[in-house]
């Protein structure tokens, strides 16, 4: 997994609240058997005019000019705002997958969605969530701005506007050491194999049944 | 000091590790696996070398691609090929690993929600993970359950554990009594009209009230299957007799003097009397009237008596907007009775309601009508091939095919539309799955979450009408 420290970037402004994960990278392209380029096909249906297919070269589709990302100012965008309960929906990791292949890094919304909150973090995405009135302030900022970039800085927990304004946001230890150091955690959990294997001792004794049953 | 609920009981006897950091190692005692989020986190594993920690713990089967039709060439009859490929690698996946799978042409297969409980694979006090948001189902039997995205399907099976925080307690009681026609699919869309999407974000859900406690298991899946559109990963209800009855006989349940024990252990697992709850929500069973959601989130919920909304009525404007976004999306106009929306096709399946009991309350209520000429397609899709056998044996197909519905094979079908069936354009569909997001069922498509017994009696007359005037 990719590290995160600090990152500074163009915001994408998407003013829409319970962004679901059928929106984010809808089921057609699930179908892959790969982790990787899926970014072609981020929010395809809000993208594109016409219906996304599989494998198919999305540079020959039409795309819809109302959508926030196929705006100019916002090409390059890799940190994106977001509204209430972004990544709603199924636990598919398809939708971090598909977000970080497209090139954000960053998503900052008001709140998110359990599953999909979690799943950001193993892939190297980092998700912030900051107040509303605060989500606000950014969204008026970077429509009004073009070029309207933040810089966040996970060691320090903070997001800091052009204007030097910071805002700080809060992540649990685990989650951010793991991010910092673009560290496996599967690793790390074997790191405590004893513990697990001695803990399954004790379940074989008091709950025999959760074991080797089949039919 | 206070009592636990049923969530810290599960969440004690799970905790391999308390971490420093606040997070913890939790072990996982049933893993499910399907053909769609499983690949990468084989491919993971082989990368790295690793082997899965416990293969008696898992349990895969494929759903979501499988063909609702002509199954007898398997594997092969899947047209897609980027389907049958997907398909493919699970076989190929559980082989090699050497992990329980029932294949396509096993009569066990089924929608992995469906298939975990009627094995007997889904026991209460459980700890059960699959890749796949609808795991809180089988929260139904007392367990701790909740989808996981692809990386920790990984980090399950290669070490039985996953990383978690501990979620808040919330009890969402429905008091009372149910009245005739209302199901538990009514229950929990009511539950979501009521606290919304995000209602139940961080929390696990113990659903819990007389009118629960009355339910089926079947209908308590079917409400527990929906947590996820609460916003709550987890959603559980106490075990009682019922739970243990619906269990005991299962082939992957203990026997003997080793079942005994385990239903000695089952009966502790309910929240205690003096236990304290971080949210309560309370609704009254009575009050509760058939269900239809008439926009693209699933808290954009009505009774059938009642009119689709106008958003000029609504103050807060990011909800405001939602309104009048969904309202275009789903070609509907403020304010029109939910018994003016007209239907081009009718589901009834997916992991929501596709077990004996739903497919039993559809087909009482279509038995000696007709569907509307007006529908386009009615079908029935069964969760598993057990069920679809069990309807058989009872008659039910006969009773949808006269009636004129299809009789499908066991899978995800159109609840997501990632196999051959789908809804075209523009397209309004009652169906009895669980999410209504914008083209969730086809492209275009316009899905409205209703029970098997509204789902039906809609096939009949080609909108929706209240099916408590169907019955008698
Ligand atoms: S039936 Fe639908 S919701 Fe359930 S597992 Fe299949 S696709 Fe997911």
């Amino acid at each position: 997994m990719r590290a995160l420290k600090q990152h500074q970037g163009v915001v994408a402004p998407m003013d829409r609240s319970n962004v679901d994960t059928d929106m984010i990278i809808p089921k057609q392209f699930l179908k892959s058997i790969k982790r990787t380029g899926f970014g072609p096909n981020l929010f395809d249906e809000l993208r594109y005019l016409d219906e996304g297919k599989p494998d198919q070269d999305c540079s020959q589709r039409p795309i819809n000019p109302d959508f926030v990302l196929n705006q100019d100012r916002y090409k390059n965008a890799s940190v994106l705002l977001a509204r209430r309960n972004f990544g709603c929906g199924s636990s598919r990791e398809h939708a971090p997958w598909a977000l970080e292949d497209y090139g954000f890094r960053v998503i900052i919304a008001p709140s998110f969605a359990d599953i999909f909150y979690n799943n950001c973090f193993k892939n190297g995405l980092l998700p912030i969530v900051l107040d509303e009135e605060t989500v606000d302030q950014l969204f008026r900022e970077a429509e009004k701005q073009e070029g309207y970039q933040l810089a966040i800085d996970l060691e320090a927990k903070t997001v800091t506007t052009p204007s030097g304004e910071s805002f700080s946001f809060e992540v649990d230890d685990f989650r951010r050491h793991c991010l910092l150091n673009g560290l496996d955690d599967i690793g790390v959990t074997l790191e405590d194999a004893e513990v697990i294997k001695a803990y399954e001792e004790s379940r074989r004794e008091t709950a025999p049944w959760l074991f080797g049953a089949g039919g | 000091m206070a009592g636990k609920t049923l969530y810290d009981k599960l969440w004690d006897d799970h905790l391999v590790k308390q971490r420093d950091d606040g997070s913890a190692l939790i072990y996982i005692d049933r893993h499910l696996l399907h053909e769609v989020t499983s690949p990468q986190a084989f491919e993971g594993l082989r990368l790295a070398g690793r082997k899965p920690w416990r293969l008696d713990a898992n349990l895969a089967t494929p759903d979501h691609n499988v063909p609702t039709t002509d199954r007898a060439r398997g594997v092969e009859g899947i047209v897609d090929p980027v389907s049958r490929i997907q398909v493919e690698t699970l076989d190929k996946n559980c082989d090699e690993f050497g992990i329980l799978e029932f294949k396509i042409k096993d009569q066990r297969q089924g929608i992995v929600h469906v298939i975990g409980p009627e094995q007997g694979a889904t026991l209460p006090g459980m700890s059960i993970v699959c890749g796949d948001s609808h795991t809180s189902t089988h929260g139904a039997f007392g367990c701790l359950a909740h989808g996981i995205g692809t990386s920790e399907v990984e980090h399950v099976l290669a070490t039985q554990c996953l990383v978690q925080q501990k979620m808040k307690n919330m009890l969402v009681k429905v008091n009372g009594k149910l009245g005739p026609g209302v199901t538990g699919k009514d229950v929990v869309l009511a539950i979501i009209g009521k606290i919304g999407t995000a209602g139940g974000t961080g929390h696990a859900i113990e659903f819990g009230g007389e009118a629960i406690r009355n339910l089926s298991m079947e209908a308590r899946m079917t409400i527990c299957n929906m947590s996820i559109e609460a916003g709550a990963r987890v959603g559980m209800v106490a075990v009682d007799q019922t739970t243990i009855d619906y269990v005991k006989d299962r082939p992957f349940a203990p026997k003997g003097e080793m079942r005994d024990r385990a239903i000695e252990y089952w009966k502790t697992l309910h929240s205690d009397d003096d236990a304290v709850f971080d949210k309560v929500v309370q609704l009254e069973g009575s009050e509760i009237m058939p269900q239809v959601s008439w926009g693209t989130s699933p808290e954009m919920v009505a009774g059938v008596g009642g009119n689709v909304p106008d958003p000029d009525a609504e103050a807060d404007p990011i909800k405001r907007e939602g309104i009048v976004r969904a309202l275009k999306y789903m070609g509907l106009k403020p304010n029109m009775p939910i018994t003016e929306i007209k239907l081009d096709r009718v589901f009834i399946g997916s992991c929501t309601n596709s077990r004996i009991e739903d497919l039993r309350e559809a087909a009482a209520v279509v038995k000696g009508r007709k569907v509307s000429p007006s529908l386009k397609q009615a079908m029935v899709v069964p969760g598993s091939g057990l069920v679809k056998v069990q309807a058989e044996q009872e008659g039910l197909d006969k009773i949808f095919l006269e009636a004129g519905l299809e009789w499908r094979d066991p899978g995800c079908s159109m609840c997501l539309a990632m196999n051959a069936d789908k809804l075209g354009q523009g397209e309004h569909c009652a169906s009895t799955s669980n999410r209504n997001f914008e083209g969730r069922q086809g492209f275009g498509g316009r899905t409205h979450l209703v029970s098997p017994a509204m789902a039906a009696a809609a096939a009949i007359n080609g909108h929706f009408v209240d099916v408590r005037e169907m019955m008698n």
